[in-house]
């Protein structure tokens, strides 16, 4: 498979491997996800050891809303499904329905992120500024965090799709697309943590 | 092997055989999708609810989210059709982070600020 040929009149089986350089791009992408399991994993550590320190604050039972944060899950995984869709449709070779496709995952991607400021505005109306507690500090570092990764998601797959609206499927967009998509697959995956660990356990545990 | 331009459109058709892989791909990714929302919402009900005693709960809602993330990873992500560098590097993060959110869990844990 990996030196095949490129004929022009079929598509590529894997268009973001079919390069040398989308190779390298996929494994470097995976190297780089393997490190920001442990960035993630330094905040959610400092979060469990301190997310009983509230001095004082209020505390996860006075401040979460599980319908809220059912809501931002079930958007966020819905946008990992588009996504999915996206890189079929990719290898489909349906350029336009791919580009549909991503706009959907930016689009619930907003929604995420509206909700995800919307209750960092109520909680702090609630009394839980950054440097009240320990728990805030590390509650808002690390949910934070994701946050932010997930507005540079947003704003790296807005830029491919300005980029190449009209371009059609290359070789060479293949796998921006590609990597864009795990980006935001891994997203997910550290959320599942997040609504567990800090959500449920702090409403429940 | 003849040289490609990388920024022409490609416009050759997928294969029959990729085609057939390819609807085959949508519905196990379907499939998956569900079940993964199920999951999530059996976590969300376990807490929740009160009927489910937390002794209990919270080893299950973690084994819930272990099971997401596994399908995540190999289903959404595809990590068993890449190179094996890939399941390499993942699972060392994965051990890497196990590690280290043990050791600052007991380490800051201890003491109350």
């Amino acid at each position: 498979m990996a030196n095949e040929a490129i004929q022009p009149n079929v598509l590529p089986q894997n268009p973001e491997k079919a390069t040398l350089e989308g190779r390298n791009k996929y494994l470097g992408f995976w190297f780089f996800l393997g490190g920001e399991t442990v960035l993630f994993a330094s905040l959610f550590g400092t979060y469990l050891g301190l997310r009983n320190s509230y001095d004082g604050g209020p505390g996860p039972q006075d401040l979460f809303h599980l319908d809220l944060v059912f809501i931002m899950t079930m958007l966020l995984l819905t946008s990992s499904l588009t996504s999915v869709f996206a890189v079929i449709n990719m290898k489909k070779g349906n350029f336009k329905k791919m580009l549909t496709w991503m706009w959907g995952t930016v689009i619930l991607g907003l929604g995420f992120l509206g909700f995800e400021i919307y209750e960092f505005v109520v909680y702090y109306d609630q009394g839980l500024g950054y440097t009240v507690s320990a728990f805030a500090s590390s509650f808002y570092t690390l949910v934070g965090t994701h946050g932010a990764h997930v507005t540079f998601g947003i704003a790296w797959i807005i830029t491919l799709l300005i980029r190449y609206r009209k371009t059609g499927l290359t070789l060479a967009n293949a796998p921006k697309f590609n990597t864009a998509v795990l980006y935001w697959h891994f997203i997910d995956v550290v959320w599942v943590f997040i609504f567990t660990v800090v959500y449920l356990l702090g409403v429940g545990g | 092997m003849s040289h490609v331009d990388p920024s022409a459109p490609l416009e050759g058709k997928p294969t029959k055989e990729s085609e057939r892989n390819l609807k085959r791909e949508s519905r196990t990714q379907l499939v998956s999708f569900i079940f993964m929302i199920f999951i999530t919402s059996t976590a969300f009900l376990t807490v929740a609810s009160d009927i489910v005693p937390t002794g209990f709960a919270i080893p299950f809602i973690l084994l819930l989210a272990s099971i997401q993330v596994i399908m995540q990873l190999y289903v959404f992500m595809h990590m068993n059709h890449g190179s094996r560098w890939i399941n390499v590097m993942m699972w060392a993060g994965l051990f890497v982070a196990a590690m280290t959110v043990a050791a600052l869990m007991i380490l800051i844990g201890v003491t109350k600020y």
